[in-house]
């Protein structure tokens, strides 16, 4: 009886293409699981490194960053949003930041972000794949720390130079409080 | 009383100057709240986030949590967000739908959406002979004073005498007649979302700042000049600049001595006018289109004027700050003497081309949404006025940037030629300052 229980879901599951397990094996033998967990990882590492030109290099020439207000939002076309940016706003965005006025970036300011729960919802034949995960990001400013949390969803392309971002989805738990302050990067 | 507490208001605001304790006291906050936001008339939100009956938005005039609910008869009504029974908040999240009536999630009474009891539990046994009966007054959810809607966006007062909001806004009504006459339909709705930002200073420095013509050239130098790189860029790659790049690069084209060339308009009450705007009638086809529609329904001439309004802002004393080219308004809640809250909204022009929306829309999602390029500035620049306004380090605030050049008219002040960046606004909203917290009650 218990049994049964429990292999039934497991069934279903496979079924409906979702792995529960994500351990899963590319067409060229590697291990996308732990290559979508690396990729991950070094992202949010070149955020806390500040280290920005890279940080965009990761998107293709079409890709782009997209924290939308809401979750129900289905697309950033035509619909207000946090951030929308292809690579030439976030460019934008890199060279304000760098820049030597900009007054507001110069007190003590950091981040830390932590990636987890990385799930490989979907890969494509070509090893292009969809992952979804979870992060958690704090801030320093001056004295003043700030919490940010929510739901990574990576549309990534195979290149022979590793991932290239297509778009990254941030659904922000706190995306509908007021700000304290605002965003000045990529969460 | 608090006037006895500060006896000697009338020495805190000079034509040209003010006491840096008029940001920083709490005690003159407080006054603040009770002589003016809970006074004057305050935007509560626009009609159409409450299009069916019971759907409500919770707001702030002052310091008074209010609601903005539509009744079954169609009207908005203005309500104090509590129950008479113990003062209970009736409705906790930010907007929803009431259903048929309000109901207390305390002890179940309910209300109509006008406010007026519907029923209290045990009403005759566990009431009968004491002085709460259902014709007393106080049994009612409170509405606001006076409420009024001009061309979809509500006001109210919790006042019951004082001008009405015609009188009020006077000439800064255009505010709402060059957002809806924009649109072919001569109205606009609710794009629904609200952008949220709070900033750690007292809500004059923001207004003050909303019609500060010589700070964008300053402030935001760092984006107007990082957007006009990549645009430059883009240009050399595929011959052309997308639009919205110009709203960002124009802080760096736009020098301090072009900005003077603008004009503010002051206006009784508090309110005033920038004029001028940088590129909002570029001659692109999807433009073209627009005013094809413009002109369809209003014919050339009145289309001509429609699309000649010459605003860049126009501020609302003491809680609004509207961009009517651009469909976008700012409401200002204070939270406390060094905290307050910006409400962020975007409008669609009803029966305009898509394309026109979406360039507003740019602007609303670079310029005012939480991850804006230009604001962050602006929010730094606060937080430092506000810290050093707390300092014992000077007591005056200056505002003498051309002074002795206004014009003044029936009451308006027009800033002289070449004098945009006046510091004629800021000495304007501090006029109607002084003459609201003198009022009394």
């Amino acid at each position: 009886m218990k049994k049964r229980t429990v292999k039934k879901p497991a069934r279903k599951t496979a079924a409906a293409g979702r792995p529960v397990r994500a351990a899963k094996t590319a067409p060229n033998g590697h291990d996308t699981q732990h290559a979508v967990e690396q990729f991950l990882y070094r992202q949010a590492e070149l955020l806390d490194e500040k280290r920005w030109q890279d940080y965009i290099d990761l998107f293709a020439e079409d890709g782009m960053y997209w924290m939308p207000p809401e979750p129900s939002h289905a697309t950033w076309d035509g619909m207000p949003a946090i951030f929308a940016e292809d690579k030439n706003l976030m460019t934008v965005r890199m060279k304000r930041v760098l820049h030597p006025d900009a007054w507001s970036q110069r007190p003590l300011w950091g981040t830390n972000h932590v990636v987890g729960n990385v799930v490989v919802e979907r890969e494509s034949p070509n090893g292009d794949v969809v992952a979804r995960s979870r992060f958690h990001m704090m801030e320093l400013r001056r004295d003043d720390v700030r919490h940010f949390a929510g739901l990574y969803i990576h549309h990534l392309k195979k290149t022979k130079d590793g991932y290239r971002i297509k778009l990254q989805r941030v659904d922000m738990t706190n995306a509908q409080a007021a700000f304290d302050y605002v965003l000045q990067v990529w969460v | 009383m608090l006037h006895e507490r500060i006896p000697n208001l009338a020495n805190f605001v000079e034509p040209d100057r003010v006491r840096r304790e008029v940001y920083t006291d709490a005690a003159i906050f407080e006054m603040e709240m009770e002589r003016i936001h809970e006074h004057v008339w305050i935007y509560c939100g626009h009609e159409t986030q409450v299009p069916k009956a019971g759907d409500y938005y919770t707001t702030r005039i002052g310091r008074q949590p209010m609601l903005m609910v539509r009744g079954k008869d169609g009207k908005v009504n203005v309500l104090y967000n509590r129950c008479p029974h113990r003062g209970s908040m009736m409705c906790g999240d930010r907007s929803g739908n009431a259903g048929e009536f309000f109901r207390c999630s305390y002890h179940s009474w309910t209300f109509h959406h006008d406010g007026k009891l519907r029923a209290i539990p045990m009403m005759e046994s566990g009431y009968a002979g004491t002085r709460w009966t259902r014709d007393n007054p106080d049994c009612n959810m409170k509405r606001a004073a006076r409420v009024e809607n001009y061309r979809g966006f509500v006001f109210a007062s919790l006042a019951a005498e004082g001008p009405g909001l015609l009188e009020f806004l006077g000439r800064s009504k255009v505010a709402f007649d060059d957002i809806c006459d924009r649109s072919p339909e001569g109205e606009v709705e609710i794009v629904p979302n609200c952008f949220r930002v709070i900033q750690h200073s007292n809500w004059k420095i923001f207004l003050e700042n909303q019609l500060d013509a010589l700070h964008p050239s300053v402030t935001h130098q760092s984006t107007g000049r990082a957007a006009r790189e990549v645009e430059l860029e883009i240009e050399k790659r595929t011959g052309k600049i997308p639009l919205s790049y110009h709203m960002l690069s124009a802080f760096s084209t736009v020098t301090i001595e072009k900005w003077d060339n603008f004009q503010t308009l002051n206006y009784p009450y508090g309110h005033c006018i920038l004029t001028g705007y940088m590129g909002l009638r570029p001659q692109d086809p999807d433009t073209l289109e627009y005013e094809r529609v413009l002109a369809k329904a209003y014919g050339e001439k009145r289309k001509e004027e429609i699309l000649s309004t010459n605003i860049h802002h126009v501020l609302i004393y003491p809680g609004l700050s509207v961009q009517s080219p651009l469909q976008q308004l700012r409401a200002v809640r204070p939270l406390g003497v060094d905290k307050t809250l910006t409400e962020i909204w975007h409008f669609r022009l009803k029966g305009a081309p898509e394309p026109i929306y979406r360039r507003a829309l740019a602007y609303y999602n670079l310029v005012n949404s939480p991850s804006t390029l230009i604001n962050a500035d602006d929010l730094e620049n606060f937080w430092k006025a506000h810290q050093g306004l707390s300092s014992d380090g000077g007591d005056w605030v200056s505002f003498h940037r051309h002074y002795g050049r206004d014009a003044e008219k029936d009451g308006i002040v027009e800033t002289a030629p070449n004098c945009g960046t006046s510091e004629a606004p800021m000495r304007n909203q501090m006029k109607a300052w002084t003459q609201y917290m003198a009022s009394g009650k």
